[in-house]
């Protein structure tokens, strides 16, 4: 689990293995960069096949040691709901699995039954419900099941919300907050329709055996209480009762666990030629994340620097006009620049090793099914 | 000042007056100054004082005001045929205050009250009357007389929202956005179009469909309304008019009128020899005919006289149609003819000016020779029709019961029947038809339903203007766009097909005339220097120097210094002495200068300027801002005036003040426009940049901004629509024009602001298809409501019996008999919130089983049978009762109202656009996963293929995208207004690519994008944006369909026909063909008889006719024959069958010569 710091496999060494035989240049530029044009970028696949160069006398293969050796995890930047890490030595493909692992495949826990008691609110009760839907709520999904069709709704698979708010008559207009649904722990206060069985108590929506605050120590509440759920005028009330239940952001995108998880490629700058004195300052000028700086070379000549290649947003404005080519952009090929925005019910790194359990799951069902 | 202070300011000015219509914000509007002056501020101000429609509530005030007084001032008196003392006087007529009679008590009624229960919005016409009763004379009077009910235009003097501010109009349940100008009659709101229609009392020159010119006049006074042309056929001038069988030489007509002499008509219609030469035939064929005297010429008309009998037979049938019809408008006084004949001379010398110089010919697509008929005055038409006809039933009933009755008191008013007025108005506007007898006048679809599909579509309706013509000529030249058309017209908003280019739009600033007092501008045009023509001869009066004076058609005189009669005129206009849209327009070509004061002109306000220096200054603009100034102050102090089509001709209007000092054009330069954004109409004007798009672009999407859907009104959830489209998040446009501030789109809009991807994606994109991110589907991008209304009547029965209401029937167990009964609440009505789904019933009704039955016993349970309501859905869809509404109608029936609602995510097939006229249909549907993503994490919500741009060259969409992006970086709205560059009221590109690379992007606004699919970059930059998209409202599931077996036609035993009768889908003529040419002759048999409609019948082979089948004695039998020894059996469609039995009940025999069986 990659908590903080750096996490890396066998070893340090920066220095990618030595090959018996080197690729030119060029060969070498397209195979590891992706070169972002004026007008287009090019090499943006690369090149999959082992063998491509093995005419060279390269050998692109994948393995295991390979890997090991060159894989590496930084964490560049870690907040309670946000993070950012390079990854450095995989292929895209592996880098895009994980996104999309992220996105789609990880579970969360999200509102998906909503029981109206009362609405006399404007909005309309599906949209209320939508709305509901998509409040992140602050539940660690791994502690429940998800609910099959046939399931009845116990304590390990729904998590019971309550609203109740009313604007008094006379009263200026109230906002709801998200921060007014009540968790009830015990499952439904409601009771159904079903014509009452005198004797045993009245059957609700859930059947828990046992209070959810056995199961979960923190409050299984709302992430952030001040969404706005709905708007009340002077004399109209909401009562309701939400469910909510295990699933995945593939169903629909209340379950997605981020607000969104992309990477982007190592942005690299390289300056083809030296550039002094006015085309320097002209270039600085350029560029409007600061990419490049000054150096004084002493005797007041100035040379052009490039400082923070990270920070490079691909504005392009250094490799446009007319002038010959003298900065080079480019991006690495297997170096990711990985960003999570969590929503809230699991913390970003969290969420990653969730990602990473969720794909070797599948690399074994896979195994599984081969064999 | 500050800005902020210039905010503060203008908060105080907004919370001063609160009538303030849209109140754009002046904090947006006021821009810094660029170079010269900034005029923006006034297009606010205008719009704050004369609204949206004006035009329309302006005409009805009028009609309210003075109309309607001069209509029932005209005709005040009414006496009985055979003594005129009896009489009735009506006097001093008004409109009350909108209300309802409920048992003998006015209740004072709201629009949205009306709107609610299908009553009209009206109010009393009320009249002080004195009447005479019985023999004895006895004045009576009656001071609260109602004459009838009129239905009121909303926002207009009388309605109870004028001047009223947003919290009042919130009280009343009304939409402080909502323009007004339309009626609400039996519940639903109708407009009543803008007619166009060729100038009254004008001449105008033209050639006719044989090629001759004729010169014409559409005389129109409050008498009669006639047409008389003249024409000049073979080098001969005739006249046309329909009272004669055949056209009569013009010069008999003069003799006719009292010009005797040759000499005089020549001298009359111009000294220069050319007219003489042109004239010259038609003295000869007057000669000819030897007509030399006045008395001669009558004798001669009165031969061609088309009805002989009727008319003053003392004087001659043809000197009264000479006097009346014969350019009806111009008055003959105590017999004298001479204005008629300077009038007809005038007409000829025009048409001969056209013959010898094809320049001077009148164009009737031109707008100045155009009027427009608004509300007031259609409705004016109506009552005055009504009003006549109520008055003349009076008249008959009471001269019917002096023959019968002899002993009751003879009493004009017990025979007013106000419900003729009441009626006949609210079945013209809720029909649409104006069919007036008196004034030959036969309209059809001249009030429409105002659309409620969205705001921008009920705005679109009160700018529409119609033709008068038929649309199915294919004529080009009233279709194409008219130069005179600038800033008067919208030159984008117009229907495409048939009414393409004939129906139109107003512009945004213009404003109709409506008529204004004539006798005074008469006597101030006499005063400053005009001679009356009745002392002058022919010659003085067409003097090469003097020119002639025409006031609304009228030959006044003439005056020897025109441009400085017509310096004068407009000086006094701009001082406010005379009225504002009084127009001047001095002709050179023809030698006139045309005064009009006459209603349904087009005009528009403008800047004056003094040799291309703008009247207007900073320190005025600073006092408008400041609110010291308001819109009317401009015109009274002569810094802006209006100018009506004609008038423009003597103008040189600027777009901008010139900054060149030294500019020769420039001290011509009489006026500036406002601003060039307000040549365009209110829809049109919500397309960003449409200066850079291809013009049909904006046309398309002027027709789809329309179909849009959004946010309706602020009052659109109290509404009972029979459809509403709802857009559950509606946004206001990132990149916004000036006219969306002003009309309020931005408070009401209709789209939402996507982020789009221009790029190729999976295929399902091509053919304009859009590709849509699942993700943005369930945040809820393109969610919308649709909401619709059921509504059920209680009726009732002679005998007091009605229709019932019965909570929903349960069994012993206290469940539901039926099922489909759920969705009832204990008062048999649905209950609100409930999920209401196909075949369930809303509204659990039962009738008497005996509706005839008169008086009797009361109705017992058994008496009812069941006839719910059922609902009609579309199966699997949960649709919720979202209103249930009870009110009783005019006939005290019980109305309930269901409204359904329906919320929709989008789906596959679903109509997308954006404000470019580039419609899409949703193709697919992806994962978010699967999108592209950009660098900073941006996923697109839709994907848009980049061939819709190339043979669309809509760059106006290009540059909204830059915009949009650079104002989500930047968190501001860009503006896109049209022409908008140089005045500051459009980013240009150069700005905008400034701010993108401030943040970050690329100038030209493409980023790297990554594949959502496999994960490395895609391999060009891909142009990524926000984009305003709207849903429009062709949806799919209100359209889809397909059936297997299903109904059939009673009739014919052949499937239904169309979705709502769940039809078959019809293997029509040439789908046929095909198969007969492909030789599938058994998949015919099968499309046309199995799957169709078989039917086996019994064919007697002897005679050849149908039989029956006996099913006791298990034998077919022949009921020509007599017997059923040679019968057979055979399938045949049910129609042929039928078509069989048809025949023979005619009297044709078809018989069937079977070959085999």
């Amino acid at each position: 689990m990659p908590k903080k710091g750096t996490k890396s496999t066998k070893g340090t060494d920066d220095e990618p293995q030595q090959q018996q035989n080197k690729l030119p240049d060029h060969l070498e530029l397209q195979r590891t960069r992706v070169i972002c044009k004026a007008g287009a970028p090019t090499h943006t696949e690369g090149f999959q096949y082992s063998g491509a160069y093995a005419a060279m006398g390269v050998d692109t293969s994948v393995s295991v040691d390979k890997f090991c050796m060159n894989f590496k995890v930084e964490v560049k930047r870690l907040t309670e709901d946000d993070m950012e890490f390079d990854m450095i030595g995989v292929d895209a493909s592996i880098a895009n699995a994980f996104r999309r692992i992220l996105i789609a495949e990880v579970p969360t826990m999200a509102i998906e039954k909503v029981f109206m008691v009362d609405n006399t609110s404007v909005i309309a009760d599906e949209v209320l419900s939508h709305r509901l839907g998509l409040i992140p709520l602050d539940a660690d999904p791994r502690l429940f099941d998800y609910m099959s069709e046939n399931d009845v709704p116990n304590e390990r698979n729904t998590i019971v919300y309550k609203l109740h708010v009313s604007c008094q008559k006379g009263s200026p207009r109230l906002t709801v907050k998200s921060g007014q649904l009540e968790w009830l722990p015990e499952g439904s206060q409601l009771n159904m329709a079903a014509p009452a069985q005198s004797g045993n108590k009245q059957k609700t929506y859930t059947s828990f055996s046992q209070s959810q605050k056995d199961i979960s120590k923190e409050s299984l509440g709302v992430k952030f209480k001040d969404i706005t759920i709905a708007r009340l005028g002077p004399g109209q009330a909401i009562e309701l009762e939400a469910h909510a239940v295990k699933g995945i952001g593939k169903v629909h995108a209340k379950w997605s666990p981020v607000a969104t998880a992309w990477y982007k490629m190592l942005p690299e700058v390289v300056l083809l030629k030296e550039i002094k004195d006015d085309d320097a300052e002209k270039l600085v000028k350029k560029c409007p994340v600061n990419v490049f700086d000054i150096e004084d070379l002493g005797n007041g000549e100035k040379r052009a620097v490039v400082t923070k290649p990270r920070s490079c947003t691909l504005c392009r404005e250094c490799v446009m006009g007319p002038s010959e080519e003298q900065v080079r952009l480019t991006r690495v090929r297997d170096h990711f620049i990985f960003t999570i925005e969590s929503t809230g019910a699991l913390p970003p790194e969290v969420l990653f090793t969730e990602a990473v359990k969720i794909l070797e799951e599948k690399c074994e069902r896979v195994i599984s099914e081969l064999s | 000042m500050t800005v902020a202070d210039d905010d503060r300011e203008c908060a105080e000015a907004a919370a001063k007056d609160p009538n303030a219509l849209p109140a754009p914000t002046y904090k947006s509007l006021a821009a810094p100054v660029t170079k010269s002056v900034d005029k923006f501020a006034l297009l606010p101000a205008f719009l704050k004082v004369r609204g949206l429609v004006k035009e329309h509530i302006d005409s009805f005030n009028y009609f309210i005001t003075k109309g309607i007084r001069n209509i029932v001032k005209a005709n005040n008196r009414i006496e009985a045929r055979n003594d005129p003392s009896i009489f009735l006087r009506y006097n001093n007529v008004r409109v009350g205050a909108p209300s309802v009679q409920v048992e003998y008590i006015a209740e004072n009624i709201t629009p949205h009250f009306c709107r609610l229960t299908d009553r009209t919005y009206s109010a009393p016409v009320i009249a002080d009357i004195e009447w005479t009763v019985g023999k004895q004379y006895d004045l009576k009077r009656k001071p609260q007389f109602i004459i009838g009910y009129l239905p009121i235009m909303l926002r207009s003097h009388t309605c109870v929202l004028n001047g009223k501010d947003e919290a009042e109009l919130a009280r009343y349940g009304e939409c402080p956005l909502d323009p007004g100008g339309y009626f609400v009659v039996k519940g639903t709101e109708k407009v009543i179009l803008i007619q166009e229609q060729l100038s009254k009392n004008r001449i105008i020159i033209d050639t006719d469909s044989k090629g001759r010119v004729i010169a014409s006049v559409t005389s129109s006074t409050h008498e009669i309304k006639s047409k008389t042309v003249i024409f000049m056929e073979k080098d001969k001038i005739y006249l046309q008019l329909n009272q004669f069988t055949k056209s009569i030489p013009i010069i008999v007509v003069m003799k006719a009128m009292g010009m005797e002499s040759d000499q005089e008509v020549v001298q009359m219609v111009g000294r220069d020899p050319r007219y003489g030469d042109l004239l010259y035939p038609s003295i000869q064929e007057c000669a000819f005919e030897r007509i030399y005297t006045q008395k001669q010429a009558l004798q001669y008309m009165d031969d061609k006289v088309m009805y002989p009998g009727a008319g003053n037979q003392k004087e001659g049938r043809s000197k009264s149609i000479l006097r009346d019809v014969f350019v009806a408008h111009v008055p003959v006084n105590n017999g004298n003819f001479r204005p008629k004949c300077i009038y007809t001379a005038v007409m000829l010398r025009r048409m001969m000016d056209a013959i010898l110089n094809a320049d001077t010919f009148d164009d009737k697509d031109y707008v100045g020779n155009k009027r427009l008929e608004l509300s007031g005055q259609l409705i004016s038409l109506l009552f005055e029709d009504l009003f006549k006809t109520m008055n003349s039933n009076a008249v008959e009933l009471l001269n019917k019961a002096t023959e019968k009755i002899h002993s009751s008191p003879l009493d004009l008013s017990l025979h007013i029947k106000t419900d003729i007025i009441t009626n006949g108005l609210e079945r013209a506007i809720s029909t649409g038809n104006w069919d007036i007898k008196r004034f030959r006048m036969h309209r059809k679809g001249v009030s429409q339903v105002l659309s409620r599909l969205s705001y921008m579509a009920s705005l679109g309706y009160m700018t529409r203007i119609t033709p008068q013509f038929e649309k199915t000529r294919k004529t080009s030249g009233p279709r194409a766009l008219q130069p005179s058309q600038w800033g008067m017209l919208c030159p984008c908003d117009t229907p495409e097909g048939e009414a393409c280019g004939l129906t139109k739009n107003l512009a945004l600033l213009t404003h109709v005339t409506t008529d204004q007092e004539e006798g005074p501008l008469m006597n101030l045009c006499y005063n400053l220097g005009v001679e009356d023509l009745s002392h002058l001869s022919g010659e003085e009066i067409h003097a090469s120097y003097s020119f002639l004076v025409m006031f609304n058609g009228l030959i006044l005189g003439k005056h020897r210094q025109p441009q400085r009669f017509a310096n004068a005129m407009r000086m006094l206009r701009r001082s406010g002495k005379i009225g504002e849209f009084v127009s001047i327009f001095v002709n050179e070509k023809q030698h006139c200068i045309h005064i009009a004061s006459d209603g349904g002109r087009v005009c528009r306000p403008l800047i004056i300027a003094d040799k291309g220096i703008s009247r207007v200054k900073e320190h005025h603009m600073k006092e408008l801002r400041d609110g010291i100034r308001s819109f009317d102050d401009f015109l009274r102090d002569g810094l802006i005036e209006y100018l009506d089509v004609n008038e423009e001709n003597n103008a040189l209007i600027a777009l901008y003040e010139h900054e060149d000092q030294d500019d020769v054009q420039r001290s011509s330069i009489t006026h500036i426009e406002i601003e060039p954004l307000t040549i365009l109409g209110v829809v049109a004007g919500l397309i960003p940049y449409p200066h850079h798009n291809q013009s049909p672009r904006n046309t398309y999407q002027c027709a789809m901004g329309k179909q849009a859907m959004g946010n309706v009104a602020y009052n659109q959830l109290f509404r009972a629509d029979s459809l509403l489209y709802l857009l559950v998040y509606a946004q206001r446009p990132l990149l916004t024009t000036k006219t969306i501030e002003l009309v309020g789109y931005d408070k009401l809009g209709a789209g939402q602001n996507a982020t789009v991807a221009v790029m190729s994606f999976t295929g399902y994109d091509i053919e304009d298809a859009i590709v849509m991110n699942k993700s943005s589907l369930d945040r809820g991008f393109g969610r919308c409501i649709a909401m619709k209304k059921y509504t059920v009547t209680k009726e009732k029965y002679d005998g007091g019996f009605s229709d019932r209401i019965v909570k929903p029937q349960r069994g012993k167990d206290g469940a539901l008999l039926k099922q489909n009964m759920r969705a009832l609440d204990e008062d048999g009505f649905a209950a609100p919130g409930q999920i209401i789904r196909n075949h369930d019933i809303y509204v659990n009704k039962q009738t008497p089983k005996n509706t005839n039955r008169g008086s009797g016993p009361p109705l017992t349970d058994r008496d009812y049978k069941d006839s719910p309501a059922v609902y009609k859905g579309v199966d699997g869809e949960t649709t919720v009762v979202d209103r249930v509404m009870l009110c009783s109608d005019t006939n005290d029936r019980l109305i309930i109202k269901c409204i359904i609602r329906h919320t929709r995510r989008p789906e596959v097939g679903d109509k997308f656009s954006s404000r470019h006229g580039q419609k899409g249909v949703c193709g697919t549907i992806v994962q978010q996963e699967d999108f592209p993503f950009s660098e900073r994490g941006i996923c697109p919500d839709l994907i848009m293929n980049p061939h819709g741009f190339p043979s669309r060259m809509t760059i106006g969409k290009m540059i909204e995208l830059l915009g949009g992006k650079a104002g989500v970086s930047s968190g501001q709205f860009h503006y896109g207004s049209a022409f908008g560059e140089p005045s500051g009221n459009a980013d240009t590109v150069e700005d905008i690519s400034y701010t993108l690379v401030k943040h970050g992007f690329s100038y030209n606004g493409k980023d790297l994008l990554y594949s959502g699919i496999v994960g490395h970059p895609v391999q060009s930059y891909i142009f990524m944006g926000p984009i305003y998209y709207q849903k429009l409202k062709h949806m799919v599931i209100d359209k889809m369909h397909a059936r297997a077996s299903g109904p059939r036609v009673l009739l014919t035993r052949q499937p239904t026909e169309g979705r709502s009768r769940d039809g078959g889908l019809r293997l029509g003529e040439m789908e046929r063909d095909c198969l007969i040419a492909y030789g599938a002759s058994m998949l015919i048999f099968e499309r046309l008889l199995i799957s169709s409609d078989p039917y086996q019948v019994q064919v007697c082979r002897k005679c050849g006719l149908l039989g029956y089948y006996n099913h006791k004695l298990k034998t077919s039998y022949c009921s020509m024959c007599k017997n059923g020894e040679n019968m057979a059996k055979m399938r045949m469609p049910y129609a042929c069958k039928l078509l069989f039995q048809e025949l023979q009940a005619m009297n044709v025999v078809p018989r069937l010569k079977l070959t085999e069986g």
